[in-house]
């Protein structure tokens, strides 16, 4: 196989004396579906900030498309291929929801008409169709959610990283925007998301990695990862692994865990 | 397309009360009106729609002035062709202060205060060295004719700066209907997700400082030619960065018309509370200063902000009468 599409090797990032960020290589694969799932506070977000620019990693380097990446700032590696969203969502408030997917689709559109024709086709992708219009400011939770992906696809990506697009949405939202996410997969983008709802990982991704405390401790399908010991305890604390496992061999069907 | 004709609509207009106006003092009156929209929407173009509040922008002013009285004294150069100089190196001090200042990142009150500092160490050193004058200022010799850019009626004037202000409104149009003016208002509303999505924020508020530079450095010959004086304290003094400002956050900042509408309030309420209050002196000033509190406290945004929120208020009214009656 060829060079994956994003490839890191030995990434390291501390603040201070906080090591956010510690020895983290992967290699997402062109055209994969994949997820980075963790605990809170397992360096998840700052882990996405290195790989796009944001931040600078202390060590380690970031390839992407087969070129050094490491450091590159955000707005080069978003013309490179590689755009993310944010956690916590970003909206150009005073705007309107066409308006902030058109400085996406500007990357590759010099032309506002053009620019504002591919923000409309984008918005009609991801479920946005009906509130072109409306201010950013006026979305509710699950739209700016949808408006932090469609601006983000509005500039053509190879590479998608997204930070929580399912964290804060009821389950019927999830529901509508699995769909989404799978749809943009299918059209050819490599996805790489951020996940903390993990019944969402489980269903659409074909790879995870582990991030617990900084470090990948685990990584494998779905399945693989959620019946691995330092995963279970990683999440739930230590010795629940040993627990959970005792409590299954008690009661002959293995329901419940995770 | 529509703002296009609203600014050919503006411009004949003034240009048809320009003509039958013969009152010197409604010409004034209307000159410093259209001086002082020139000003706020050079501040605007870098206030409004990039949000970088620069406390200084009579640094540009003066460059502006000061390129414009220089190359007349000391050159004896054509103020026609003085005037492509002044903006041109205006706008040279506004690619010098953004690339100190964005280059590292200052925002807000940072940037501010750095745009303040700079147009006092511009005031300083135009009091300290040679070829401004010092502090005695630059006298423009008097030659009358359209050909040396002195006018011999206010007329003339008025339709020199109306053609300055249109420009600028030529400017902030296209910013609203542009690749550069979607990023740089992208990148007033959220940097970090502008950066996100390809725009590269260091080079999009740089162009909007340059833009911003040139404007206020023409405003800054045009007061030369009208007064035919500058001396550091008019230059680089803070009265013309607070008049640039004010006008353009009372009009409403990142609009088209805010500026102008906001220039033309200031100076009509200026005039009006002088007139009525000459005789009190500072009442006027109280009056003024009142005003202005009012206004920023209930249209935060601005005049055309808030003709902006009615209309917006008047149209969601008729949609749901439309809704009711279908």
């Amino acid at each position: 196989m060829a060079e994956a599409l994003l490839a890191l090797s030995g990434v390291s990032k501390a603040f201070g004396g906080l090591k956010a960020v510690q020895d983290v290589s992967l290699a997402v694969p062109e055209g994969s579906l994949t997820g980075l799932i963790g605990p809170n506070g397992a360096g998840k977000t700052t882990l996405f900030a290195l790989m796009s620019g944001f931040l600078r990693p202390d060590a380690g380097t970031v390839r992407f498309g087969g070129r050094d990446v490491t450091g590159l700032a955000p707005h080069l590696a978003a013309r490179a291929g590689m755009t993310r969203t944010f956690q916590i969502v970003q909206p150009f408030a005073a705007q309107t929801v066409r308006e902030n997917v058109a400085v996406g689709a500007h990357l590759h559109e010099r032309r506002r008409t053009a620019a504002l024709a591919a923000a409309e086709s984008v918005c009609a992708r991801v479920g946005l169709a009906a509130q072109l219009d409306k201010p950013a400011a006026d979305l509710t939770v699950a739209g700016r959610k949808r408006l932090e992906l469609a601006r983000a696809l509005a500039t053509r990506p190879r590479l998608l990283l997204l930070d929580e697009v399912l964290a804060g949405l009821n389950p019927q939202e999830i529901a509508e925007m699995l769909p989404v996410v799978r749809g943009i997969a299918a059209d050819g983008v490599t996805v790489l998301m951020i996940e903390h709802v993990m019944q969402a990982v489980m269903n659409l991704a074909a790879h995870v990695w582990v991030l617990a405390q900084g470090r990948l401790i685990a990584e494998g399908t779905p399945a693989e990862v959620t019946s691995d010991a330092r995963v279970v305890e990683a999440y739930l604390g230590h010795g629940t692994a040993a627990r959970l496992l005792a409590r299954a061999g008690a009661a002959p069907a293995g329901q419940g865990a995770a | 397309m529509r703002d296009a004709v609203g600014i050919a609509a503006f411009a004949a207009a003034i240009v048809a009360l320009t003509a039958w106006l013969e009152s010197g003092v409604w010409l004034t009156f209307l000159m410093m009106t259209l001086y002082g929209a020139l000003l706020a929407q050079s501040w605007n173009l870098l206030g409004g729609f990039g949000g970088q509040f620069s406390f200084g922008h009579a640094l540009f002013f003066g460059t502006g002035a000061y390129v414009q009285a220089i190359a007349q004294v000391g050159h004896g150069a054509n103020p026609w062709l003085a005037l492509p100089l002044a903006v041109l190196a205006a706008a040279a001090v506004g690619a010098f202060v953004g690339a100190l200042s964005f280059r590292y990142g200052l925002k807000g009150s940072y940037f501010a205060l750095v745009t303040l500092a700079f147009a006092e160490v511009f005031r300083i050193l135009a009091l300290s060295v040679g070829f401004t004058g010092g502090g005695v200022g630059l006298m423009v010799p008097l030659r009358e004719g359209a050909a040396n850019m002195q006018f011999g009626s206010r007329k003339g004037y008025v339709l020199l700066v109306l053609g300055f202000v249109v420009a600028a409104l030529a400017v902030t149009a296209w910013l609203r209907r542009s690749r550069f003016g979607a990023r740089l208002q992208a990148v007033r509303d959220n940097e970090d997700a502008a950066r996100a999505v390809g725009v590269d924020p260091f080079a999009t508020k740089l162009g909007a400082i340059v833009l911003s530079g040139g404007f206020m450095g023409a405003a800054g010959a045009f007061y030369v030619q009208v007064f035919q004086y500058v001396d550091p304290a008019i230059a680089f003094g803070p009265h013309t960065s607070v008049e640039a400002l004010v006008a353009a956050i009372v009009g409403g900042m990142g609009t088209l018309w805010g500026p102008l509408l906001g220039a033309f309030a200031l100076h009509a309420l200026a005039d009006l509370t002088r007139n009525l209050f000459g005789q009190l002196p500072g009442l006027n000033m109280v009056i003024y200063g009142t005003v202005l509190v009012l206004i920023v406290m209930f249209v935060p945004r601005g005049l055309a902000g808030g003709g902006a929120s009615v209309r917006d208020a008047w149209r969601s009214a008729r949609r749901s009468a439309g809704h009711r009656d279908g």
